[in-house]
């Protein structure tokens, strides 16, 4: 477990975030459950979780959060899961949404269908140490998930499904469309404290096959 | 076995537990026509529930509840981005056949429609589509969720506005997991007798202490207080259905034609909404509670026979 100085919060408007709290303190890490503006400025370090997105915006307007939000998101460590990463990117699609453009990524909002094409696959990953500490596929849970359609040049992409990038980083954003939260492989969680401790970013994945 | 999707029976289940627990720390709320489903999502609900009469109204007009209009549920998928769920009749397995083609999101095996079998519920494993179901104490929960069901709702009375059986049906849930929790190993199969529930299952949750899929309210509840009630009563999201679109007993507000109607509809949604994320705070329920202008009329929980509460169909 590395060391780290960093105060995570969950943001706790609404969907998984005590799945991400449980995947934190299975590592070792403490978190604390943020709802407001002032309990966000009590943290250093952010995880949004997956959840309904719309739900999450609207939550936001009031109070002022979404402006205070939208600057803590540009200037820390920041890891989002789904309707997280869809908060984050610079755009989104299906329909259009307003969003904090934070991470530069295109994402089309339930691009694999509905629920009934929700999906549990092996997703390829550069990121090390699996369940047993091997590296290699990574269970992806995919529950009416984003698809990231592009991304800009100082995104890395640590993870694909088919082709397209699942798990993305750039600085101190670290993003998946799937749950990690939700499977028992908590490397995803390990790479973000890593990231917290002061390590340099994982080299990326190959070339995502993207425009 | 694996579905088109690659998915077996095991990851089945844990994306049917997936996707409810996305809903968690919001409001499901009871939508009849498009315009509804448009208010709740732009309140913030986390998801819709398509239906043709919302409680209230089936109450007091009476004959046989069934599921909507497909051309209903399609028309309100077609206009929201959020999740879509829609009523079976309990025991109603083609009625749910039809709403999982329709690809609707989550199926709610209802005792709000009249049930179509007086002794089986839908073998909810032979579905791809989640469903949730009702229950008022423990037992009847495992056994929905031994049966499949991926969420569990309180029932309370539905359709009253009287919050007081969800409130009974919670306590109990919680009260007997915590029995459970100190029962010796050889009580918890006396236990699994009593509750009429498969002994893994009562094994599963003396030692965890919780269900072993979200656990959500429903049934009566009407304002923001109500909401904040249930989730500290330990409910993980709540259900509104004819909380917010009545004006009388069995009339709804009219959010298509009258703009005053219309705003009165999105501030009770709105309040209700950050009433259950802040469900802590009543500072920030408080002024929610400001916020909202009329609230349905309500029907006395303690006044309806028991032969017409809708909370005893289903076992």
């Amino acid at each position: 477990m590395p060391e780290t100085e960093e105060r995570i919060g969950v943001l706790a408007i609404q969907g998984d975030y005590e799945a991400h709290a449980a995947a934190f303190a299975a590592c070792g890490a403490e978190t604390m459950l943020v709802r407001t503006p002032q309990e966000l400025a009590t943290v250093t370090a952010l995880a949004l979780p997956g959840g309904e997105s719309t739900t999450m915006l609207r939550m936001l307007r009031r109070d002022g959060f979404d402006a205070v939000l939208r600057d803590f998101v540009r200037t820390h460590p920041v890891f989002a899961t789904c309707a997280g990463c869809i908060l984050l990117a610079r755009e989104v699609r299906n329909p259009q949404q307003e969003s904090f453009a934070a991470l530069d990524i295109a994402i089309e909002r339930n691009a694999y269908g509905r629920q009934n094409e929700s999906a549990i696959v092996p997703v390829e990953t550069s990121v090390p140490g699996g369940p047993d500490r091997a590296d290699g596929p990574m269970e992806g849970v995919f529950i009416r998930a984003p698809r990231i359609v592009a991304t800009g040049p100082e995104v890395a992409t640590l993870a694909t499904r088919d082709g397209f990038p699942v798990l993305v980083r750039q600085g101190r954003i670290l993003a998946a469309t799937f749950h990690p939260e939700l499977s028992e492989d908590r490397r995803v969680h390990r790479l973000f404290l890593e990231m917290l401790a002061g390590k340099p970013p994982e080299s990326s994945f190959g070339e995502p096959s993207l425009p | 076995m694996s579905d088109k999707n690659g998915n077996n029976a095991s990851t089945g289940l844990r994306l049917k537990i997936g996707l409810a627990e996305m809903l968690k720390g919001g409001v499901i709320m009871d939508v009849m026509n498009v315009e509804q489903a448009r208010i709740a999502e732009e309140a913030g609900a986390v998801a819709v529930m398509a239906l043709e009469r919302v409680p209230a109204m089936i109450r007091a007009e009476g004959g046989v509840a069934r599921m909507a209009n497909p051309k209903l549920i399609k028309e309100i998928m077609g206009t929201v981005t959020i999740p879509v769920m829609a009523k079976a009749r309990i025991g109603h397995f083609a009625e749910a056949q039809i709403l999982q083609h329709l690809g609707v999101d989550f199926i709610d095996e209802s005792e709000v429609l009249t049930p179509a079998d007086e002794a089986h519920h839908i073998d909810k494993h032979a579905f791809t589509t989640p469903f949730v179901c009702g229950a008022r104490n423990l037992g009847e929960a495992l056994r929905r969720i031994a049966e499949g069901a991926a969420m569990i709702r309180t029932k309370g009375e539905a359709g009253t506005g009287d919050v007081v059986h969800a409130v009974q049906h919670m306590r109990q849930i919680t009260k007997e997991l915590r029995q459970a929790t100190v029962a010796r190993e050889e009580e918890l199969y006396h236990l699994a007798k009593e509750h009429g529930a498969p002994y893994e299952l009562v094994r599963m949750v003396a030692k965890t202490g919780k269900l072993p899929v979200p656990n959500f309210s429903a049934g009566g509840i009407a304002t923001p207080a109500d909401a904040a009630l249930m989730m500290q009563l330990g409910a993980e999201t709540v259900f509104v259905g004819s909380g917010i679109f009545m004006k009388e007993r069995a009339t709804p507000l009219d959010v298509e034609h009258n703009e005053k109607e219309r705003e009165e509809a999105v501030s009770r949604a709105r309040a209700i909404v950050i009433a259950t994320t802040h469900f802590n705070d009543a500072k920030i329920v408080a002024e929610a509670s400001e916020q909202v202008t009329g609230t349905m009329k309500g029907l006395a929980a303690a006044a309806i026979e028991e032969r017409d509460q809708l909370q005893t169909r289903g076992w």
